[in-house]
């Protein structure tokens, strides 16, 4: 992590160093995740953008450390609240899943548990964590459901997860989230199964329980639609790597990395003209089995030197709280 | 649920009507028939000695008559009466019923209490010497017939250790020590061979479950392994499980004929391999009728457990 990003805010909520991943697989080992460095601050959202298969997901995964059996994680530390999750023993670490840090996936239809009620989905983790009796962690959800506007909440309580929709789902895995008043809620792409108008919803209702609560969030997604109207600070990431990170606004406004610059132009842009055509970036997504030895994006890079394909570039400052992992096209 | 009962009982009828016709059509295609051997035995061979014996069995009149004379019986709880020994069919069936009903439910809990652990263990630990170990195991019992290993529990021990498994039938409501010290090794064989199955099968059924999103939703709330499992997987891993098992239910009763011959176990599998041999088609049918009708009730059984295990079930 770099002096400019540290010195911006004196002690981040979760500070990752040199985060990797790697899988061992049929093809050898998938190095989904390669030396990330990211930090979020009390209360703010980080989004985490970029291509299927970039390793957004792994990288929230390795953070509660929940990759599987055929993963290793390595970092060189990943500071949470003062406590470097990567020396906890599975035990402790327990302790902050589902407590002090919490999760939101992309599949409400699938994330719940069919056999259960969504009471005792909810109140789960109240009584895992907290201690509470199963009696008074379900008066608590009842207070959970509520604030995540599900109507009649006392009523769902025994209600089966096939008795809601898509939308009323996710509000459950929100409210189950927030059960313990968690300090981060990690939400790996939370609306992308649901229609349009529930998406807002959601992103809606998650962004203003974080600033109740003021726990901070890592919300990744595709969709830079999203970013720009819910994250303070963006994360774009490729081939496993970070290649530029920045404040929201200063990434719409000036995108640095032709990875970002390409995604922009493949998004209709927020400001109208909807007549413009979208891009796409031309080439494939890299196999992570076989990773080139330089920059991951040179293949496809417009700008691509000599230099992009002998070693990954690092990423560094190119103005304050803004970083880019590219060695210029100037 | 009440109506469900209801509507499921009722749907039982027509089934039972094509078992009852079955078991009698089949009961008259087995070769050779009951006056010949009891003309053979008591060395009477006349052909109007013959003709009396049947009159006196009816079994002078046509199949048809026969069928619904028996099936009026039925209706009545008649069976009729043994052709050998004269006693109800019905009387018979009551005594033997509850032994094989005990060696039955005694397997059950065999087969349960080793194929669900070793299947879900066989799952968390998928390929490793463990699983290899119980897969194979399973593969053996599955191969080997429980008439071997019934045999060979019989002769191996009272070879090597002139120890041979008790064979002498107590009722367990005079003696359950003595009952179960007789019943238990058929009942561990039966419930070997059932477990075989049902073991691939939970294991198959955990880690389908234990790639499910609510799993990995589970596992980030904080919850140990252990409790994943328990309270998340195991529940929806049974439920294909839980089918299974009344499929089988017809193996267990098959496998009850043959270890109840084998340990002298005075049940329904032994009355039935009597009566074959002498061809005494009341009992022989009476026998097949229960079965079916068990059967059909375990298939109940196993639809009422479903709704208890999967709340999209609902009657
Ligand atoms: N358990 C695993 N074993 C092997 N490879 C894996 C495993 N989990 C993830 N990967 C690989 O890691 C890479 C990154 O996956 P990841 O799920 O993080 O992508 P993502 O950025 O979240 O994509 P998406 O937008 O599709 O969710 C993918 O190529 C994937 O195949
Ligand atoms: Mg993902």
């Amino acid at each position: 992590m770099s002096e400019a990003v540290q010195s911006a805010t004196a002690t981040p909520l979760l500070l990752v160093e040199d985060l990797s991943v790697s899988f061992r697989t049929d093809r050898g080992t998938v190095r989904a995740v390669d030396s990330v460095n990211l930090h979020v601050d009390a209360g703010e959202t980080l989004a985490i953008v970029g291509e299927s298969g970039s390793g957004k997901s792994v990288t929230a995964m390795s953070l509660m450390r929940l990759v599987g059996d055929n993963g290793t994680v390595d970092s060189k530390r990943v500071l949470f609240d003062g406590i470097d999750l990567g020396a906890l023993s599975e035990a402790q670490m327990r302790k902050v899943r589902g407590n002090r840090i919490a999760m939101i996936f992309q599949e409400p239809m699938s994330s719940l548990n069919p056999v259960l009620t969504i009471g005792k989905q909810v109140a789960e983790p109240m009584v895992l964590h907290q201690g509470l009796s199963w009696r008074e962690a379900r008066r608590r959800a009842v207070t959970l459901l509520q604030r995540v506007s599900i109507p009649d909440p006392e009523d769902r309580l025994d209600s089966y997860p096939h008795h809601f929709s898509g939308g009323m789902r996710q509000r459950v895995m929100i409210a189950m989230a927030l059960a313990c008043d968690p300090k981060l809620i990690i939400a790996d792409e939370p609306t992308t199964a649901l229609d349009v108008t529930v998406q807002a919803q959601i992103l809606a209702l998650l962004k203003d329980l974080t600033r109740e609560t003021g726990a901070a969030q890592i919300l990744i997604t595709h969709d830079l639609g999203v970013v720009a109207r819910y994250a303070d600070r963006v994360a774009v990431m490729y081939g496993g790597r970070v290649v530029e990170t920045a404040p929201a606004h200063e990434l719409y406004a000036n995108p640095q990395h032709p990875y970002t610059q390409g995604l922009m132009a493949s998004v209709p842009s927020l400001d109208g003209d909807p007549g413009k055509r979208l891009q796409t970036i031309p080439g494939q997504p890299p196999d992570l089995a076989n990773l080139p030895p330089g920059c991951a994006f040179a293949p496809r890079c417009p700008y691509a030197r000599d230099e992009c394909r002998q070693a990954p570039p690092p990423l560094e400052p190119i103005a304050p709280q803004h970083l880019r992992a590219c060695y210029g096209y100037e | 649920m009440q109506a469900f009962i209801i509507r499921r009982v009722l749907a039982l009828i027509p089934t039972l009507i094509f078992a009852s016709l079955i078991v009698f059509v089949s009961m008259r295609l087995i070769p050779g028939d009951v006056i010949d051997q009891m003309m053979a035995q008591n060395d009477v061979a006349t052909s109007a000695d013959r003709a009396r014996v049947e009159a006196s069995l009816g079994l002078d009149q046509p199949m048809y008559i026969q069928y619904f004379r028996w099936v009026g019986g039925i209706l009545r709880g008649d069976l009729g009466n043994s052709l050998w020994q004269n006693t109800p069919v019905t009387r018979q069936l009551a005594e033997t019923l509850p032994i094989t009903f005990e060696l039955g439910l005694l397997a059950l809990i065999v087969a349960l209490t080793v194929a669900i652990p070793i299947g879900i263990y066989s799952a968390m630990r998928q390929d490793t010497a463990g699983d290899y170990i119980a897969r194979s195991f399973s593969l053996l019992m599955l191969a080997i017939p429980s008439f071997w290993l019934g045999t060979l529990v019989m002769v191996f021990p009272s070879v090597w250790w002139r120890w041979s498994p008790p064979l002498e039938y107590t009722p367990f409501f005079e003696n359950p020590i003595a009952n179960l010290s007789h019943m238990i090794v058929p009942a561990i064989l039966l419930g070997l061979a059932l477990s075989a199955v049902t073991m691939r099968m939970t294991r198959t059924m955990m880690l389908e479950v234990l790639r499910q999103d609510y799993i990995r939703t589970a596992r980030a709330k904080g919850l140990a392994e252990n409790l994943v499992i328990a309270r998340h997987a195991l529940r929806n891993g049974l439920i294909p499980v839980v089918t299974l098992i009344g499929l089988q239910a017809p193996l267990l009763i098959g496998g009850a004929v043959i270890l109840e011959q084998i340990f002298v176990v005075p049940g329904m599998g032994l009355l039935l391999l009597e009566a074959v041999f002498a061809r005494d088609y009341p009992v022989i049918s009476g026998i097949f009728l229960v079965t079916g009708v068990a059967i059909l009730l375990i298939n109940l059984l196993v639809d009422l457990t479903y709704g208890f295990l999967d709340p999209k079930v609902r009657y």
